[in-house]
């Protein structure tokens, strides 16, 4: 099913990017819509004429459409695993896995350990989402046998629950904390999202550039992003 | 008695029934076969399938307990607003789930306007429980069985009517001897909607109760998870969503549905 859906995607791609040499498509992870979107616009400021197309999604989907052929330039994954095979990535971001709670943190969480207390309204992405993993692989490591009451399809439902304040906690990205309360993870227990990027095509190489340097990383940091 | 059909109307239906069950060959083939037996036989599988059965099941039922009602309402009387109203019942059926899903938990979660004074009084949270999972799939599958009732109830002849009510029979007789009766094949057409539309249900769900094997985990959910960790196990659930459906939907059209 995600095959065949990637087909049509790359296929939709293919179309797209037959008219000029200009346009360069960037496909990257969902988590990076509005890091990347800065990017984007500070890149063709920089470039006249050439036109960056985002192709935004979940890095799995976004690399199975590029084994089936999709026309990208340039790709951005959160998790190095999706570029084996296609690329060789370099490392440009990092996002650290951090305790999310409604603003004031009405449930009164102290931290990862209270992921244990079933009177909680606790949540995580699920397993196999790369936020579900992290999650999962910090709870482990400190110890903690989670009782949850929702395993999210991906980090914004997460998000939208804790906002909404259905949720006392979550496990989220750095990134997604405006609007919400984070407590750190201990850092011998903390798990960190790791991205990178690469060029697929010589088009690709001026943007991947740009997103490795300094005002690259500027606009990445201001967005609670680290970089390597 | 036969009659000719116009040689385009039968290509055309051939080309409605091939571009909707062309993915389901490609599912088909991309289906494991081998492997089937075991990854249908693992436990979530089953606890997924129960789940759904007893949600759609249950929001079936609340549709027909509450969606026959508003449709005998709306297709009998007159009233100031019965055109808002009738559109604020048939909203689900064009809202995207997840709006539908979003609009619950505002709504009726914890924190919401009617759903925190529910809270307060009784202790009851609709998100991530099973009830939670009944109220998303019915707010989805009412409104099919509004808006086929309503159709059913206005092609009654008023004649029927009015000779029960002339003989002296009372409203809710006419209602349940009567009209009900009359739109007898509609009512299976109605179930079968709403409980095919709550079977699948997958936005409201989501976004409203969440996802948790057991308490909240429907099949659909169980699909939709296991594409990014399981994509074998992924087309298996997919593979008996089809057949249960498929199933339910050929078996009773027949049977309800007079064709």
């Amino acid at each position: 099913m995600v095959r065949l859906a990637s087909l049509v995607v790359a296929a939709a791609l293919l179309v797209g990017c037959g008219s000029g040499g200009d346009r360069v498509t960037v496909s990257a992870a969902s988590s990076l819509a509005v890091v990347f979107g800065e990017m984007e616009a500070a890149f063709e400021a920089e470039h006249p004429g050439v036109d960056v197309v985002l192709n935004l999604g979940g890095s799995s989907s976004l690399a199975a459409q590029i084994s089936a052929g999709a026309d990208v330039d340039v790709f951005a994954t959160a998790d190095a695993a999706h570029l084996r095979g296609i690329a060789t990535g370099t490392p440009f971001a990092t996002n650290d896995m951090v305790v999310a709670t409604p603003r004031g943190n009405p449930g009164g969480l102290a931290g990862i350990a209270d992921f244990s207390d079933p009177a909680l309204f606790l949540g995580l992405c699920a397993v196999g989402v790369p936020c579900g993993d992290l999650a999962r692989e910090a709870l482990h490591s400190a110890g903690i046998d989670p009782t949850i009451d929702t395993e999210e399809p991906d980090v914004r439902s997460l998000v939208t629950k804790l906002l909404a304040g259905e949720l006392d906690g979550g496990i989220v990205y750095r990134t997604d904390l405006p609007g919400l309360t984070g407590i750190e993870i201990p850092p011998e227990h903390r798990t960190t999202a790791r991205y990178e990027v690469a060029a697929l095509t010589s088009e690709g190489e001026p943007f991947t550039a740009f997103v490795l340097s300094d005002a690259g990383r500027s606009i990445l940091r201001a967005h609670g992003f680290g970089t390597p | 008695m036969r009659r000719r059909t116009p040689a385009g109307v039968v290509v055309l239906a051939i080309a409605a029934v091939v571009f909707v069950g062309l993915p389901l060959v490609g599912l088909a083939l991309s289906v494991p076969w081998s492997d089937l037996p075991a990854l249908l036989t693992a436990p979530e599988v089953a606890t997924a399938l129960g789940l759904s059965l007893a949600a759609s099941l249950s929001a079936t039922a609340i549709s027909l307990v509450l969606g026959v009602p508003a449709a005998w309402v709306f297709a009998t009387t007159r009233f100031r607003g019965r055109s808002v109203a009738r559109g604020v019942v048939l909203l689900p059926v064009v809202l995207p789930p997840v709006v539908g899903g979003a609009a619950l938990l505002f709504t009726l979660g914890r924190t919401g306007v009617l759903g925190g004074p529910l809270y307060d009084l009784s202790g009851l949270v609709l998100p991530f429980s099973f009830a939670g999972v009944v109220v998303a799939v019915t707010f989805v599958a009412l409104p099919f069985v509004v808006l086929t009732m309503e159709a059913a109830f206005r092609s009654i002849d008023p004649g029927f009517i009015g000779a029960a009510e002339t003989l002296g029979a009372s409203p809710w007789t006419v209602f349940r001897r009567v009209s009900l009766p009359l739109v007898r094949s509609s009512l299976g057409a109605a179930t079968l909607l709403a409980w095919a539309r709550a079977f699948g249900e997958f936005g409201a769900t989501v976004t409203f109760a969440g996802n948790l094997p057991g308490r909240t985990q429907t099949l659909p959910l169980a699909v939709f998870v296991a594409l990014e960790s399981d994509r074998r196990a992924a087309v298996a659930i997919s593979l008996v969503m089809v057949v249960v459906a498929l199933a339910v939907l050929v078996g009773l059209r027949d049977r309800w549905w007079r064709t």
